[in-house]
């Protein structure tokens, strides 16, 4: 079976799409590469949806923690607790079995107890929560000087918000929150790890990894490629934010621009 | 009663695995600045391969490759005569006297042997971001430091370990409370490399796979089980807070940074 023939069959396997069954032995590099990137889709939905939903419900928390009135405060205080301060693999079972629960309470959370809305639910609260820090701190380090100019041209309220403390506040933030889209990535693959089921072999790029290492003993090709497929998305990640990122600095002059690193030794 | 007993296997893996990652990660960092060529390039391939790829990946695959790799070199040792490949197609073949754990040995040699892999994959993977964070603050240490040393006639070990060394950990602590964290929050992963710890039991419990043919007089209880290791997770998290706090506040003490300073004017 020649290559393209593989693709063919295997390439979109992750959406239950072309071949049912899975290669069971005498795997080529062809089917290890096609199926791990076929799960890269997975990921990538994932991270993609997690991060758009997130930056909202992240704003919304910074503000919140940020906030004079202890109502807002302390629940935004402890949002972002617990959700950073437990394992996100524990997150992912307690949430599965909870919608189990509540599955068989009423039946219109069941499309929660699969991997496509109920992962994507946890994963949207998480990095809405380490986003939500980000934001805080960068809230709080905004210059005086910017707000104070502000008031003097007479904003205040929305337009302030919109006009002067959002933009510095994205500003300031980027670069660690770059730093956090590349982790929300990487934690995408611990979906079918945890309670999540892969409903007909349909998983990640980890998934089908770990299935070929399972199945024919040897970690030694199906996890690098893994790996590689891991930086070539971490790469394209960072090019993105990049983008956002000179826009964001566009109005700075030229030396105080700081151009996005590659930081991958900073942890979440 | 195993279940509180898995409670211990994670507080015993964190108290091992941190003083071992960090011994691997100051060997890293020591590696990494030496002035020996191929030393130095050790110390920075081990911190730049480690990073940058999701680590459970990395806890799926170091465990069966340090496994395959420890029974390599037993079978090169004791079955010098052995002619069959030690790859066969899907299989991974060596004699029997170089099995690891032999065949033969009791139930608590194999639980054994597989947490000891367990804690040396840790060790290795946040060893590798240990080493990163402490060569961070190497580096931070002040150069006019460093230099007054060599002014007293200090050799360049003498400078090393009588001066860059009791000061570094000032600079290493936020990152090395961070990695701290994360540590904790990765526990759970144990789970993943068939140890058996308080996931493995959260999960039995509540039901099996087939939840009508168990008689428990309750319902589906996992829920709560999971509940409770997030609250024990959470609590944990809380307190290693605290007590990185207050480690934090005595190391600042009389050093040139700003939270010593700002403990001095706060003193006067």
């Amino acid at each position: 079976m020649s290559c393209w023939e593989t693709i063919i069959d295997y390439g979109l396997r992750s959406q239950g799409i072309g071949e049912r069954l899975l290669p069971r032995s005498d795997f080529t590099l062809c089917q290890q590469f096609t199926l791990i990137g076929s799960g890269m889709i997975w990921n990538i939905y994932f991270g993609i949806v997690a991060l758009c939903t997130g930056f909202f419900l992240a704003t919304a928390v910074a503000l919140g923690k940020a906030s004079h009135s202890v109502y807002l405060r302390k629940p935004a205080e402890w949002f972002i607790f617990v959700f950073r301060g437990s394992p996100l693999f524990i997150q992912f079972f307690f949430a599965y079995f909870l919608f189990l629960s509540l599955k068989s309470q009423f039946p219109i959370f069941s499309p929660l107890t699969s991997a496509w809305a109920g992962a994507l639910v946890v994963l949207f609260l998480n990095t809405a929560a380490y986003s939500g820090e980000i934001f805080y701190g960068a809230l709080l380090s905004i210059p005086k000087g910017e707000i104070e100019a502000a008031d003097a041209y007479g904003l205040s309220g929305w337009a302030r918000f919109r006009r002067v403390i959002w933009p510095t506040m994205l500003r300031l933030a980027w670069p660690a929150y770059t730093n956090e889209a590349i982790f929300l990535f990487h934690a995408t693959t611990l979906v079918f790890f945890s309670g999540f089921p892969a409903f007909q072999q349909r998983g990640d790029a980890l998934y089908y990894a770990n299935y070929f290492a399972d199945k024919s003993f040897n970690p030694f090709i199906p996890y690098p490629i893994l790996a590689g497929y891991f930086i070539v998305l971490t790469l394209i990640v960072i090019g993105l934010f990049g983008l956002v990122n000179t826009r964001l600095n566009r109005h700075l002059p030229q030396a105080r621009r700081k151009k996005l690193r590659i930081r991958p030794q900073i942890l979440r | 009663m195993s279940m509180y007993y898995a409670f211990g296997t994670v507080l015993l893996l964190l108290g091992i695995t941190a003083p071992v990652a960090l011994s691997f990660g100051f060997a890293g960092a020591s590696a990494a600045r030496s002035h020996i060529a191929p030393l130095r390039w050790i110390g920075q391939t081990y911190i730049a391969i480690v990073r940058g790829i999701p680590d459970i990946a990395f806890f799926l695959f170091f465990v069966i490759a340090l496994d395959q790799g420890f029974e390599f070199i037993r079978h090169k040792i004791k079955c010098p005569d052995w002619d069959e490949p030690i790859r066969q197609g899907n299989d991974f073949v060596v004699c029997t006297a170089a099995k690891l754990p032999l065949g033969n040995a009791p139930q608590w040699v194999h639980e054994t042997y597989g947490f000891a892999l367990a804690v040396l994959t840790f060790s290795i993977v946040f060893g590798a971001f240990a080493a990163n964070v402490l060569l961070g603050a190497m580096r931070a240490v002040p150069l006019g430091q460093l230099e007054t040393a060599q002014a007293y006639g200090m050799t360049r070990r003498q400078t090393f370990w009588r001066i860059l060394v009791p000061q570094m950990w000032v600079y290493a602590l936020p990152g090395l409370s961070n990695l701290w964290m994360v540590l904790i929050k990765a526990t759970p992963l144990l789970f993943l490399l068939g140890v058996e710890d308080i996931v493995y039991w959260a999960r039995e419990l509540g039901g099996s796979k087939r939840p009508q043919f168990t008689d428990y007089p309750h319902p589906d209880w996992r829920m709560w089980y999971f509940l409770a290791l997030l609250v024990f997770y959470l609590a944990f998290t809380k307190v290693s807070e605290v007590v990185l706090n207050r480690i934090m506040a005595r190391l600042s003490k009389g050093q040139a940074t700003a939270a010593g300073e700002a403990q001095r004017k706060a003193a006067a």
